[in-house]
């Protein structure tokens, strides 16, 4: 199981480091990195391998959201497979 | 991997633009619940339910936190109980209603829908009994869903049926007068009725379906109108191709949630119901996407056409996204339910023939609509006659909902709460057509050739 994490906000130091972090720590593989500028805001999109996270995907999603918003990021966490059937036929 | 434009576009659908699937709904027959014996054929119905949909409403809030697409309500339909209320001769059938009220709040689901009778040509055993039993039933449950089918095209329509069903819906809203009438918000009545809805109040598991099944509806007026929104010079088949695609990508979604449904409750997956569902949340409306088009109010002159294109796009996108797409798939315009049709009415904009015309070429019919508390049931009988004829005619579905509000005058609000939103009272014609729905009888089915 894989799931897209999106990173929006400010871009500041340390992002990558951080969001990383909370992902090893839940075991989580980090598969895909990709960041971009929009409009002025910091986009990343990160591809990560969840299968064998060591915690329940809800929580893996809070905590990351937790620390987004200590770093006044807006994080998402959402299972791949919507974005592959929303946009790939 | 997957483009970043596409994530965050499938992000700010779900935040900012209310997409959410609607409905997951569980078929389940009953025909192999049918006994003589009521109390004996209630506890049968009331295992069968368990049985299957014991784990239901679980499964879809797992689904929920994997995927992290709100799932709004979790639904049964069943057999229309009228088939059992057949064989229980003398018996009180009230009986059905509180068995699967008592089903639904032991799985938990929102509604259950099926406290049904199929009418069309005629009363069979158990329907009048059925049909008779609605206001007490209606108030008596909270969560049990009825609809009746009054007409089809290649059985015309069932005037009896008709006019009784005028009385039973003003009966329904009295007997539910300290709760906004709602007894008559939870019955539809059909013209043309389809066996595979998830959509309440009208679903019911049909005859010619497996024993159990699950259905989805999907929601998303607000993305298809912020999709509009973008193209403020757009010409219209531009837009009708945005629109395609903006359904396209709703239903995805609900053919993503229905087959992990089906997988996970090992029960086969019937059908996405591609109808837009709107809510009262402000931007989930139907009424926004005709205004956002180029109407100044929903209800004005261009509404219909608007609606039309709206229908067949949101369609044409919703068929290649699903394996097998069914139910009412269209446009829903229930005027309680969404705010742009409530402002619609509230400024004179919208008035209930122009929803008559409207429903010519959406989906269902008029739905959610509030009228006066002293109306003539004569009058609701000839309002369910005019949509009847018009699903007859044109070989589609349509549907009254619509609820007396007991004690109120037009220009009023009946106010129902949560996704029931609040409707105004809307005003009707003032001449009677009351010898018309008197006569009875049937309305003979239409020529179906001929069409030059």
């Amino acid at each position: 199981m894989r799931a897209v994490i999106t990173v929006i906000g400010k871009d500041t130091i340390g992002i990558l480091a951080q969001i990383s972090t909370v992902c090893a720590q839940s075991s989580a593989n980090v598969m895909d990195v990709t960041q971009t500028i929009l409009q002025d805001l910091f986009a990343m999109t990160m591809l990560v391998d969840i299968s064998k996270c060591n915690i329940p995907f809800e929580e893996f999603s809070a905590q990351l959201k937790k620390q987004g918003e200590g770093m006044n990021l807006k994080i998402h966490v959402m299972h791949e497979d919507i974005f592959n059937s929303m946009h790939r036929i | 991997m997957i483009n970043t434009n596409d994530i965050l576009e499938t992000i700010k659908m779900f935040e900012e633009e209310h997409l959410d699937i609607r409905t997951v709904t569980m078929g389940i027959s009953l025909l192999d619940c049918i006994e003589p014996n009521i109390d004996r054929a209630c506890e049968k119905i009331y295992e069968k339910i368990m049985r299957y949909a014991e784990n239901h409403v679980k499964t879809g809030e797992d689904i929920e936190k994997r995927y992290g697409i709100p799932i709004i309500n979790k639904r049964i339909s069943v057999t229309p109980i009228s088939f059992l209320a057949a064989s229980t001769k003398g018996a009180d059938v009230i009986k059905f209603a509180l068995a699967l009220e008592r089903a639904a709040n032991e799985t938990g689901v929102n509604y259950i829908g099926g406290y049904s009778a199929l009418v069309h040509k005629g009363f069979s055993a158990g329907d009048r009994a059925l049909i008779e039993s609605l206001p007490r039933a209606l108030a008596a449950t909270n969560k049990v869903c009825s609809s009746v089918n009054i007409g089809s095209t290649a059985a015309g329509i069932n005037m009896n049926a008709v006019a009784l069903m005028g009385e039973i819906i003003v009966n329904a809203a009295k007997a539910t007068v300290d709760n906004s009438c709602f007894g008559a918000a939870k019955i539809v009545v059909f013209c043309n009725a389809v066996e595979d809805n998830p959509f309440m109040a009208g679903a019911f598991h049909g005859t010619g379906e497996p024993d159990v099944v699950i259905n989805v509806g999907v929601s998303g007026p607000g993305v298809v109108r912020a999709a509009v929104a973008k193209m403020p010079t757009a010409t219209l088949d531009e837009i009708a191709e945005t629109i395609k695609r903006t359904a396209f990508k709703i239903t995805r979604m609900g053919q993503l949630v229905g087959s992990a449904a089906s997988k996970a409750l090992d029960i086969p997956f019937g059908i996405v119901d591609l109808s837009l569902a709107p809510t009262p949340a402000v931007g989930d409306s139907v009424a926004y996407i005709l205004e956002e088009m180029g109407l100044e109010k929903c209800g004005t002159h261009g509404t219909i056409a608007a609606l039309a294109l709206l229908n067949d796009a949101v369609k044409k996108g919703g068929v290649m996204a699903s394996s097998s797409v069914g139910g009412l798939s269209g446009a829903f315009i229930p005027v309680s339910e969404d705010a742009g049709m409530i402002k619609a009415v509230e400024c004179g904009a919208l008035t209930l023939e122009k929803l008559e015309a409207m429903t010519a070429v959406c989906s269902v019919g008029i739905d959610m609509a509030v009228v006066a508390g002293d109306t003539p049931p004569e009058t609701i009988a000839a309002i369910i006659a005019d949509e009847a004829a018009i699903g007859m005619v044109n070989n589609k579905t349509t549907a009254v909902r619509i609820i007396p509000a007991i004690g109120k005058v037009t220009g009023e609000m009946l106010e129902f709460g949560g996704l029931f939103g609040s409707g105004p009272v809307m005003p009707l014609s003032k001449w009677s057509a009351q010898k018309f729905i008197k006569r009875g009888g049937r309305i003979p089915s239409p020529l179906q050739s001929l069409k030059n």
